[in-house]
């Protein structure tokens, strides 16, 4: 069953104008919902239990709940996508502007905002000309705008355009980039459905999170509920990667095992090779091993199993993969994207990148192995999962999973390197 | 004293007019000052402090914290080929070093005779496309470092003007993250990404009934 993706497989020449939109139904979920009262709206999406998409999985109907009675008030949504192994928001942006406008227009309705934002990652000139594109025709057409189809309701929309910033997916950083700041996380609480935008109380919500608005106006939040297993409700959109036959979006209904999905949808291991490690939902997950290809693909059982389902993002790696040159690739990308206002991370992550790199360069010493533990102690304390952080936002404990699951899970390939001084 | 083109004063006009607050209109302000003057000048930052009521010193705090604006002038072609880590394991550091053997530009840098700049970059979320290249922000999937070589060959000899993702990928692509429907006749104009109108950001607020 599809939800997000039927209209792009369906019309993939067109799938994106407002012509292809409305020839299929689309704004009629608007039309509905203007006639609803706001708070029926928002009890629908909480009967839906759908689950934010954009990394922490929390419950949307909940979140709504705790927007603070005060006007102005604004929705703002997340689309800087910049995950590594995460692709999904780019094709919902470029395949299906209008499904995600709707989705943003029926919500602002709900929660009694005038003026909402649409953030897009500054790589993404093409699905921010989509967007724009179609946001032009939302407005011409009467669907964004004074008075939007006579109901009296007004909003404008507008999409504003990082500049190549990681850190900006964070939400506070987000709307710090928003307001025309560095975009560096802020101290919650507040959070910003108290205190968010302009000091206004402000949702933020994954594209992915949106686009799925359409479909619960028409069809109910029960409806939406009933598809899938308890906790992990709707179909969910999955960016597969790394070393499988047919890398790609798939969107599927949570529940089968990963095995499964790398089986059945990427098509299994390229070259008939044999699996050897994946990460289960973006750069910042501890990564899963073949041991691990029966846990179901749902938020709770990935948690359970000592990782986290996160943006949706399954990175394969197959038994010719260097772990240490691997983990050593995400770990400098968190170092790179640290805004640098927390020491432990700021420092942490530039050590964790540096031994790594002395590893696979010939250079490691056996020192090194606690050191890296050590390090990511000081990072993320006690090394629990989920993190216990004191740092300002998750980044830096993200940036220890790879190095924690490279030690957990390969051990013996990170000491080689420390005698043999060859990366393999 | 601001001497942007009509098109981009208007476009600026524009711009405040789409925020509550006239500080965020920074960003895309800094966007369409890069297209402007080639990259982010000491003079793009007076200009947009100017319209916003920021002083320079604030415009350049936020300038340099986004890596897109740059402050020292680039090449015609901005080839940024993405390292992290899907990209990684399908040989993106090969491409990295073909890009950088054949245009003689290291990474970080911009060739002398300014036709190419060549930068490595965090994930730009094509890794279903791994290995992924950026030429000024058009984005190539499925890149091989033979590939890379030709593309490089390829904007040297044509100098395409403006600059089509369609067309490279069709050339010089392979794998893609998904099907990218039809292709678009828009494209980037130079080392500054080609977002709507003007390439700047926004909406029309007017332009509602
Ligand atoms: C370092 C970091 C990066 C993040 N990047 C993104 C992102 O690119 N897109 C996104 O939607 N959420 C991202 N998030 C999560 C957001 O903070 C926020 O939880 C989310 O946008 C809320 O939307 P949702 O409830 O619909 O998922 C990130 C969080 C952190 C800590
Ligand atoms: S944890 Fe890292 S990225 Fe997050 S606020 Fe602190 S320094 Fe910045
Ligand atoms: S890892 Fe290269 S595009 Fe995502």
């Amino acid at each position: 069953m599809k939800i997000l993706t039927s209209r792009m497989d369906a019309h993939p020449s067109d799938s994106h104008t407002i012509s292809r939109y409305l020839a299929t139904g689309g704004y009629r979920s608007l039309k509905k919902a203007l006639s609803m009262e706001p708070a029926d709206i928002i009890a629908e999406v909480k009967a839906s239990n759908l689950r934010g998409r954009g990394g922490a999985g929390f419950p949307c109907g909940v979140k709504w709940g705790f927007l603070a009675d005060v006007h102005p008030r604004y929705l703002v949504v997340n689309g800087d996508e910049s995950e590594p192994g995460t692709f999904k928001d780019r094709q919902l942006l470029e395949r299906d502007p209008h499904q995600l406008l709707e989705g943003v227009i029926i919500s602002s309705h709900a929660l009694g905002v005038n003026h909402a934002f649409i953030y897009i990652r500054g790589e993404y000139p093409k699905p921010a000309r989509r967007v724009q594109q179609a946001l032009a025709d939302a407005y011409a057409s009467g669907y964004v705008g004074r008075n939007i189809l006579g109901s009296g309701f007004d909003l404008d929309i507008t999409v504003h355009l990082g500049a190549g910033a990681y850190i900006c997916g964070e939400e506070t950083a987000l709307l710090n980039s928003l307001e025309g700041r560095r975009g560096e996380p802020r101290l919650k609480p507040p959070f910003p459905a108290v205190e968010g935008l302009y000091g206004k109380p402000t949702i933020v919500n994954n594209v992915e999170t949106l686009s799925n608005m359409p479909w619960i106006v028409e069809n109910g939040g029960a409806a939406y509920a009933a598809i899938g297993p308890e906790g992990s409700s709707g179909t969910r959109l999955f960016s597969l990667s790394g070393h499988v036959r047919r890398p790609g979006n798939h969107e599927i209904v949570m529940g089968m095992t990963f095995g499964e999905l790398i089986e059945d949808l990427g098509g299994g291991i390229r070259d008939g090779r044999a699996i050897k490690a994946f990460i289960p939902g973006g750069a910042s997950a501890p990564w899963f091993t073949a041991d691990h290809l029966d846990v179901p693909v749902t938020i709770d059982d990935v948690a359970k199993a000592g990782s986290m389902l996160g943006s949706g993002a399954i990175v394969v790696m197959d038994e010719t993969t260097d772990v240490v040159k691997a983990a050593l690739s995400v770990v400098s990308f968190f170092a790179h994207e640290s805004c640098g206002q927390c020491t432990p991370c700021r420092e942490g992550t530039t050590w964790l990148e540096n031994m790594l790199r002395r590893l696979t360069v010939g250079q490691g010493r056996a020192v090194d192995l606690d050191l890296l533990l050590d390090v990511s102690d000081n990072i993320s304390p006690g090394l629990a999962w989920p993190p216990r952080q004191t740092t300002i936002c998750p980044l830096g404990p993200s940036a220890v999973s790879p190095v924690l699951s490279i030690l957990t899970h390969f051990r013996d390939e990170v000491e080689a390197l420390v005698t043999t001084g060859v990366s393999s | 004293m601001i001497t942007w083109s009509k098109d981009r004063a208007e476009a600026a006009q524009r711009i405040l007019g789409s925020y509550p607050e006239r500080r965020s209109a920074v960003m895309p302000l800094l966007y369409v000052a890069m297209a402007e003057y080639g990259y982010v000048s000491e003079q793009a930052m007076r200009d947009v402090a100017e319209l916003t009521g920021l002083t320079p010193v604030q415009v350049s705090s936020v300038a340099s914290f986004y890596t897109m604006y740059k402050r020292e002038e680039v090449g015609r072609y901005l080839v940024s080929v993405c390292t992290s880590v899907s990209c990684h394991l399908l040989g993106g550091d090969d491409v990295l070093h073909a890009v950088e053997a054949e245009t003689g530009v290291p990474h970080g840098e911009t060739g002398p005779d300014g036709t190419f700049s060549v930068e490595h970059v965090e994930c730009i979320g094509a890794c279903g496309g791994a290995p992924a290249v950026q030429v000024n922000y058009e984005l190539i999937e499925g890149v091989t470092p033979e590939k890379a070589v030709e593309l490089c060959q390829w904007l040297n000899a044509t100098e395409p003007d403006p600059l089509l993702g369609d067309e490279m990928q069709a050339l010089f692509g392979g794998q893609r993250s998904f099907d990218w429907g039809p292709s678009e006749s828009t494209g980037s104009k130079g080392p500054v990404p080609a977002f709507g109108p003007y390439s700047t950001a926004g909406t029309d607020r007017l332009a509602g009934p």
